[in-house]
């Protein structure tokens, strides 16, 4: 055994707080250490080519690199030493930088012996490292695209233009998501159907895309490459073969609801298509609002005005199982609840709103068709108060992120407004102005300078009523005077939070979430379409709160990783697996209880014999078997058990013979 | 279960009326409530230096003559006091080296060791329950509406607040079981200039002005408070605002518990409301 | 005049050590003052306080009606999105003026000749004398 031992500086990371030469001159003593030296940066061009010539040269067989965390360049290294010959798993990387130099800064002398432990031990476990070969297991060259707004139907029709099959979920009757409710798109002011409704078509046509509306995702089962989906397709009570989208139906139909398209401004009845240009053009019965309930029909006024008889109230729900390779998740964004600000009278009073049910007002499909109304009594406002920052940027309201669109949305709201309401005055409070993106700015200033609407800096505090005017207490810090605005409406910019299932699919997933319940991704700024669990890829608001451009591009990327991970017909897993050792298992069984992948499973042989069984597919290496088994009878490869003892002894400086 | 009672200086003297009418409402109501003996000043205005120890000192004394007297709960009808001794309490109890030091300060009373719960009377009131209220009420008093008028101590800083701060409903729920109409309106959480009517009485005459006609433009036609300064403020600088704003009309403003006594049948002081 | 911006260590260590709050957390947004109810009495609004703290700027401070304005009803506090208690702050310039020049704000002379509450007293008092 020829060990080789690469000790990094890091530039001053490591070398400013350790003292690398004693490093080099302990480790050159250790058992079996064959070479040891430093370089600047082990990570470099050069820094891997030394090691790779080294081991050349030195006929090294396993490598120690005492360096950074192998988080940062485990891969990196891993391809160096495959590259000259020798097997990725006898290379040990032993972290004497964030777990070391970074955080004991102030005690140099003591830090610099806890590295030489560190290197001790890594240099134990890599002296019983064995061999190992990567594993390669099917892909299903399918992906699941759950969430129907425009990230994942920009995610789809990207898998699908590559040439692979994707099933489209989305949990509401309609494709759409939240840009269907919006008039129009800043900084160009587009009409947000008009440039939506074309891929949602398209989608809908496309033959390598399998549609599920109003359905969602009820189970998931499986690893990166065989996932086993069960999707639920809820029942419509109309059979989407038969349905024209003729509207008869809902003409008939005596019940009235809120529609939640409108966000609750406006009606449909509980047959319903949410907006004019849905995809699919299919009704959908609301069975909690329908006089029916699932045993007894005492209504049938839409299955008499059907023409095709489309009407079917003895659907059930149906379960679909599909197999996919990886999953993208795009299920967006929804709004902090007005109720969460008391001070604003959120909730309270009908004439102030939230920024989405201001942009139904505004549309031309809307409640009330476009006109600008105060929901309280149908009265055009010609005084309207814009309030951003309603609950972004405010830790005492737990969201103490900017939610990034606000500022442009409501610069296009009080434009809008003008427009609509020529001889109306709005008035815009906020704290900064963000319009970082392209022509956003301009968009701003325009509105500023063209529109001449007030942009008062400062934040409101308190919002009520006094007789049918709602009285605004603001403040305008640049001239240091409290105001107060007697206003017809008041519009709350209220924060974006992730949408209500996302966090039920994270746990099915094994996707991490933060701590607001956003997915997490890998890296924030090198990798962020991936979620740490593999296979899973994230696009859109879900993420982190985004406008519209950046929402495509991230799905154009989640589905370019997708394609990338399709390239191959056979996946390669790391063998860092669990291994049962056959002399020493019993059969026991504790172990199988407490995989959290369910990956092993009991045999029981022809002659009585028990022992257990790893599906090396499921296995993530996890370890909890090998801690679980009181007879060394499971393993995991790369990390067994006697590679973590002699970690330990020579951690405790015990002798490696023991 | 007796429950102790800390009058505070203001409910002797200028504020007789609110002791009497909740030493009555609690009678009434078979609240157990049982006068501190020996009880000095709270310790009010509640001291807002960290590092200060001696402010908290009268405060904590207070709790600890409670506490070595067996109780867990104190009462008190006064929202400063409220406010002052609550504020006091979760002050040493965040910092056991504090309270240690204030302990050992006061070496000649026993050791606060935490115990005692500060409970405004209108919590007690509200754990009771409708239900206990309603039971109790003998007269018909449907003609009132009653603006419930909270200040600030009661629910600022929201640690605490009987009550959320911005839309508070514990003094509506109690008016309303009593049999009035509780009327809403916005000023209610306002402040009415606090003990700046000491010096600068014009400053409160225009807060009050705001908050009263406030309550009257929301259909009230006589305002409840549970602290005797904003008592005071609200009744007595009506006078001020009759001189600034000559328009002005008079505000009955009554204590709370003065409505609980007519509601019960035991006074009449709202006969000519 | 452009006010000269240097470090005021002492000055704003004592605030802060008396109160408890930093007040770089404060991002001026305003919240404070528009819900304030003795703004309109006001000469500096209290945000305008804390940004003076901030820039180290102690004479316009040590001048003005604000915090001896200060009604200690915590709407600040309350409302504040960064969890500044405004309320502390008050008091702590209230605190650090006192005990540099240990003279008082009011006298005993200034209050007004009417049976008081007794609180109102200690109040007034307690807040605005050394």
């Amino acid at each position: 055994m020829r060990i080789g031992v690469f000790i990094c500086h890091c530039g001053k990371n490591i070398a400013g707080v350790l003292d690398i030469k004693r490093l080099v001159e302990e480790a050159a003593k250790l058992k079996d250490v064959a070479y040891a030296t430093d370089y600047v940066y082990l990570c470099s061009e050069p820094g891997q080519k030394e090691i790779q010539q080294k081991i050349k040269e030195l006929e090294l067989t396993h490598v120690v690199i005492a360096a950074c965390s192998p988080k940062m360049h485990a891969t990196t290294f891993a391809r160096a030493v495959e590259e000259v010959g020798l097997n990725p798993y006898l290379l040990e990387i032993a972290n004497i930088r964030e777990q070391c130099s970074w955080v004991h800064h102030d005690a140099p002398e003591e830090a610099t012996e806890k590295a030489l432990e560190i290197i001790r031990a890594a240099v134990a476990k890599v002296s019983l490292a064995k061999p190992l070969a990567p594993i390669t297991v099917p892909l299903t060259r399918k992906v699941l695209v759950i969430g129907g707004g425009i990230a994942g139907i920009q995610a789809a029709l990207d898998i699908a233009n590559g040439g692979f099959e994707v099933y489209l979920v989305e949990r509401s009757p309609s494709l759409g998501g939240h840009m269907a409710q919006l008039s129009e798109t800043f900084p160009t002011l587009d009409c947000s159907s008009c440039i939506l409704t074309p891929r949602m078509v398209e989608v809908a046509r496309h033959p390598n895309i399998h549609l599920f509306t109003y359905a969602e995702v009820k189970n998931v089962e499986g690893i990166v490459g065989q996932y086993k989906v069960t999707i639920e397709q809820k029942p419509r009570y109309v059979d989407p073969d038969k349905c024209t989208g003729c509207g008869d139906c809902a003409e008939a139909c005596p019940v009235i609801v809120p529609n939640e398209f409108d966000q609750g401004l406006g009606a449909r009845k509980a047959v319903y298509v949410p907006f004019p240009q849905a995809v699919p053009l299919v009704y959908t019965i609301d069975l909690e609002h329908c006089l029916n309930t699932k045993r007894l029909i005492v209504c049938e006024q839409c299955y008499h005005a059907c023409g095709p008889k489309a009407i079917n109230y003895l659907m059930e729900p149906k379960e679909i199982e599909i197999e996919v390779g990886a999953i993208v998740l795009a299920t967006g964004y929804d709004l902090l609840p007005l109720e969460a600000l008391k001070e604003y009278g959120g909730g309270i009073y009908p004439d102030v709103l939230s920024g989405l049910e201001f942009e139904r007002l505004l549309s031309a499909s809307g409640p009330t068709g476009g006109i600008v109304r105060r929901p309280s009594d149908g009265k055009i406002p010609k005084r309207v108060v814009f309030i951003q920052c309603a609950g972004s940027r405010d830790p005492e309201h737990g969201c103490p992120y900017c939610s990034k669109i606000c500022c442009m949305y409501t610069a296009k709201h009080a434009l809008l407004y003008k427009h609509a309401v020529p001889d109306g005055e709005a008035y815009v409070f906020y704290i900064d102005v963000r319009a970082a993106g392209k022509r956003y700015e301009e968009f701003v200033q325009r509105v500023m300078e063209e529109e001449r609407i007030v942009y008062l800096r400062g934040k409101v505090s308190k919002v009520f009523q006094r007789k049918d005017k709602l009285v605004v207490w603001g403040v305008d810090t640049l001239s240091g005077m409290a105001v107060e605005i007697e206003a017809d409406m008041v519009v709350l910019a209220t924060a974006i939070v992730p949408s209500k299932n996302t966090a039920d699919l994270a746990k099915l997933l094994k996707a991490p979430i933060d701590e607001f319940g956003f997915l997490n991704e890998v890296h924030p700024k090198l990798r962020p379409v991936e979620s740490s669990a593999m296979g899973i890829y994230l696009a859109g608001a879900a993420q982190a709160p985004k406008d519209i451009p950046d929402t495509v591009s991230q799905a154009s990327a989640a589905a370019s990783k997708v394609l990338g991970l399709f390239s191959q017909e056979e996946l390669s897993l790391e063998p860092i697996k669990a291994e049962v050792n056959l002399e020493n298992c019993d059969g026991c069984a504790y172990c199988v209880d407490v995989c959290p992948f369910d990956a092993i499973t009991l045999v029981v042989e022809e002659d009585g014999h028990k022992h257990v069984e790893v599906k090396k597919a499921l296995c993530q290496g996890c370890g909890c078997c090998m801690a679980t088994c009181p007879k060394e009878g499971i393993n995991v490869a790369g990390f067994t058990l006697n590679q973590l003892k002699a970690q330990i002894h020579a951690l405790l400086k015990e002798d490696e013979d023991d | 279960m007796e429950i102790a009672y800390f009058p505070g200086c203001t409910l002797k003297t200028t504020a007789k009326k609110l002791e009497d009418s909740a030493l009555a409402v609690a009678d009434a109501l078979d609240i157990n409530l049982k006068e501190l003996p020996n009880w000095t000043c709270c310790g009010t205005v509640y001291s807002l230096a960290e590092d200060d120890l001696m402010r908290q000192v009268a405060p904590i004394r207070t709790l600890a003559r409670t506490e070595a007297l067996g109780y867990s709960t104190l009462t008190t009808l006064c929202s400063v006091c409220y406010n002052t001794l609550a504020q006091a309490n979760l002050f040493v109890k965040a910092d056991s080296i504090r309270l240690e030091k204030i302990n050992n300060f006061m070496d000649e009373e026993p050791d606060y060791k935490g115990n005692v719960e500060v409970k405004h009377f209108l919590t007690i009131l509200q754990e009771l329950g409708t239900e206990k209220l309603k039971s109790a009420v003998k007269k018909d008093l449907s003609g009132l509406k009653v603006a419930c008028y909270y200040g600030c101590l009661l629910l600022r800083p929201q640690s605490v607040g009987i009550d959320d701060c911005e839309q508070p409903y514990i003094l509506e729920n109690i008016m309303q079981a009593l049999g009035t109409k509780p009327v809403f309106f916005p000023y209610q959480v306002e402040c009415c200039g606090s003990y700046h009517t000491a010096v600068k009485p014009e400053i409160v005459a225009r807060r009050v002005y705001r908050i009263l006609e406030n309550a009257r433009e929301n259909g009230a036609n006589l305002v409840v408070t549970s602290c005797p300064l904003c008592y005071f403020n609200l009744k007595n600088r009506q006078k001020e605002i009759k001189k600034l704003y000559p328009g002005f009309k008079p505000m009955p403003i009554f204590y709370f518990t003065e409505i609980m006594t007519d509601a019960f049948g035991l006074t009449k002081t709202l006969e000519n409301i | 005049m452009r006010l000269v911006l240097k470090k005021q260590e002492d000055w704003l260590k004592k605030v802060e050590e008396i109160s408890g709050q930093n007040v770089f957390a404060c991002y001026q947004c305003g919240k404070c003052s528009a819900g304030c109810p003795m703004s309109a009495e006001m000469d500096l609004l209290p945000n305008q306080v804390i940004r003076l703290l901030q820039l180290g700027a102690v004479e316009p401070l040590l001048n003005c009606r604000t915090i001896w304005l200060c009604a200690s009803c915590f709407t600040c506090t309350a409302r504040c999105p960064k969890g500044v208690s405004l309320t502390r702050l008050m008091e702590g310039v209230r605190l650090a003026i006192f005990r540099t020049r240990k003279s008082d704000e009011i006298s005993p002379k200034e209050m007004v000749k009417e049976t008081l509450p007794q609180i109102a007293l200690i109040g007034a008092l307690r807040k605005l004398t050394a």
